[in-house]
């Protein structure tokens, strides 16, 4: 049994994190899978975006916070050995928000007023992280409601990976900010708070006052929801920090993702937020690094004008000199993945030295859209 | 590459991550551009140093000192209200496509999700703002970014599964959500087919060969076969995933050549840095003629 099986039975949350684009979703479904191997139990995997084809192997077929069970005949069919229930639950951002605000707003008037701002979902769509805050908001509606034994969240894809981490103390700051304060002074004594008022004239002049008041009335509403909101984030905080709680960076090891990544692996280690393991996903063979394999390609270069390619050809009953062409195209094409795999294996070692569990997936033939191939990248997480 | 045929070209950097400097091989890069090459000026955005810059031009308020204090109090209303930071952005890159101080502008926008937010925040920005100077300022920006022959929005994609799908749903919001025109799809980091059909049949079989060959070169054979076919398997997944982008293009424009796809090749070369970026600029001076670039690249 692998570290990181160890940590898929041990841990309550598990965070996948990592740039876009390498594989997230994926990982993140088939660590699910690969807990519900290990042990009975429940484990939910809250996905953000899935691909198409992916959500369809999952079984999702439209957005939704509630979580669905995938049937257990689909893993019997795919080959796919379970011993417990996995569940996928995709995040609807907007149902997210609406979910908030019913939850916090004081009484039904408020509520009722905020859903039907016209600034409303324009806001909540783009400030403070919010999409970031609502997969941290919703890990804890469903650790705190006690249903199942694992959550694993596929975290939103975003440009700094650390937005993630900071999403919940960002809404504290945002309530207890000046502009808040500022924002929700009447109207008429905002004019004479000597503090703002440089502010607010250029504000007025740029954007214009009706601009400004109709974000003024908004904020108005959403400050009635404050101590809620503050509370529930202090919580989702301290959840990121919980021992129960560990992160799996995922990465290619690609220039960019492991840059982001070796970056993502420190930060959490500044916050004393826990690292469980990186993942590297599509790895190239480390064989194809190694001298043993440069040498035969040397050689077959060398060797490909010559009398190999007719006893090659002669075996596959082929043209000697189509067979010549494809043995030295293979042989200079070795470098570049020799290359690329060489580079690969260093930067595996810088990311090994970060977290206390590094798994390499290889890079499996062409992309996974069925249980199958989810069943068969949980094996290597498992066995890796 | 504009540079290289003697263009005066600004290159922005959206997202303050560091990457262009990086590319360029500079230091950080400012607000102010610099000249990291002939020609070839580089900044990256900052909506502070726009609202700053803005105030000065357009406001005249002198208030420039006092602004200073305020600036994250500022950062919240960026962030909270719709539009403004995108506005501010776009604002400024207008502002030098107006000045006409660049032959070119290269913008290296936010990841897709975020550039159609970008390119749209002046309609945005004149549907919720009644009045006010953003406002009558919007419509000018509205002239340059929807005219095809002074913008054009470069989507640049790798031949997989999510970066096509994404760009298939950018392109499909450029055209529904913002007046903006797509000039050119790029496809970066593509395998080239090295076999022929013939050829691809022998290569497949090599398998068969392997003990002739692991005499003849060494136990290390079968590790090279491996590669050649994990090549094989990485391109002809790629090239499935630039097909359906293709179809795609040409079952939605009326005129498919509308919409070209210019390829670049994967590049085995160390990874970042200028070296990359003249290797990248070469590949793309094979696709294309310089005199046809003009506008935004994201």
């Amino acid at each position: 049994m692998s570290d990181l099986d160890n940590l898929l039975a041990s841990r309550e949350m598990i965070l996948v994190a990592g740039s876009g684009g390498v594989g997230k979703t994926t990982i993140a479904a088939a660590l699910g899978i690969a807990a519900a191997a290990r042990q009975k139990g429940r484990v939910l995997v809250l996905t953000v975006d899935p691909a198409r084809r992916l959500a369809t192997a999952l079984g999702l077929d439209e957005f939704g916070n509630a979580p669905t069970r995938i049937d257990p005949s689909a893993f019997t069919d795919a080959g796919v050995k379970v011993r417990g229930e996995v569940w996928v639950a995709m995040l609807d951002t907007k149902a997210g928000w609406d979910e908030l605000i019913t939850r916090h707003a004081p009484d039904a008037e408020i509520r009722d007023a905020v859903l039907a701002n016209p600034l409303y979902e324009n806001i909540t769509s783009r400030f403070v992280h919010s999409h970031e805050y609502l997969a941290m908001e919703q890990l804890h509606d469903l650790h705190a409601r006690g249903d199942f034994d694992l959550v694993i969240v596929d975290t939103p894809p975003s440009r700094n990976a650390l937005s993630i981490l900071d999403a919940p103390s960002r809404m504290v700051e945002f309530f207890g900010s000046r502009l808040l304060r500022w924002l929700t002074v009447p109207y008429r004594s905002r004019l004479f708070t000597m503090a703002s008022k440089p502010f607010y004239q250029v504000a007025d002049r740029v954007l214009g006052s009706r601009f400004l008041q109709d974000i003024a009335d908004f904020f108005v509403l959403f400050q009635a929801m404050e101590s809620g909101f503050v509370r529930r984030a202090r919580e989702v905080e301290a959840l990121l920090i919980d021992p129960r709680t560990a992160f799996v960076v995922v990465t290619t090891l690609e220039t960019a993702p492991s840059h982001e990544a070796r970056f993502l692996a420190r930060s959490l280690l500044e916050r004393q937020m826990g690292l469980g393991a990186i993942i590297a996903n599509r790895v190239l063979p480390q064989a194809l690094a190694e001298t043993e394999a440069a040498d035969s390609a040397a050689a077959l270069l060398d060797q490909a004008p010559g009398p190999l390619a007719a006893t090659v050809a002669d075996r596959l009953d082929a043209p000697v000199k189509q067979v010549r062409s494809v043995l030295t195209q293979i042989a200079t094409q070795f470098d570049d993945v020799a290359l690329v795999a060489a580079r690969e294996s260093d930067r595996r070692l810088e990311l090994a030295a970060l977290a206390p569990t590094m798994v390499s997936v290889p890079w499996l033939e062409g992309d996974i859209h069925d249980l199958a191939g989810l069943g068969q990248l949980a094996g290597h997480l498992r066995e890796a | 590459m504009a540079a290289r045929h003697g263009r005066r070209t600004l290159v922005c950097e959206m997202d303050a991550k560091g990457a262009l400097a990086n590319a360029f091989d500079v230091g950080e890069l400012t607000f102010d551009a610099t000249e990291v090459a002939p020609n070839l000026h580089a900044m990256a955005m900052n909506t502070e140093d726009s609202l700053r810059e803005y105030l000065r031009l357009f406001v005249r308020i002198p208030l420039l000192g006092r602004i200073g204090p305020l600036a994250s109090t500022f950062d919240f209303v960026a962030d909270a209200a719709p539009g403004v930071k995108e506005i501010l952005g776009v604002g400024k890159l207008c502002w030098e496509v107006r000045e006409r101080s660049y032959d070119l502008i290269v913008v290296d926008a936010e990841a897709s999700g975020h550039i159609v937010s970008q390119i749209g925040a002046p309609r945005v920005i004149s549907e919720l703002v009644q009045v006010g100077l953003v406002r009558d300022q919007t419509q000018w920006m509205l002239d340059i970014l929807d005219d095809p022959t002074r913008t054009g929005v470069a989507v640049v994609t790798t031949p997989e599964e999510m970066p096509v799908t994404e760009t298939i749903e950018l392109l499909a919001r450029l055209r529904s959500e913002t007046g903006a025109h797509a000039s050119a799809v790029i496809a970066n980091r593509v395998l080239p087919a090295i076999f022929n059909r013939r050829e691809q049949t022998i290569a497949d079989s090599l398998d068969e060969a392997l003990p002739v060959l692991v005499d003849a070169v060494g136990p290390g054979a079968a590790t090279v076969l491996d590669a050649a076919r994990l090549t094989e398997s990485r391109r002809s997944t790629g090239a499935t995933h630039l097909d359906r982008l293709r179809s795609w293009i040409a079952a939605t424009d009326k005129v498919a050549d509308d919409l070209p796809i210019i390829t670049v090749p994967e590049l085995f070369a160390r990874a970042s840095g200028p070296r990359v970026v003249s290797l990248v600029a070469d590949a793309l001076t094979d696709e294309l003629d310089p005199d046809d670039l003009d506008g935004q690249v994201p």
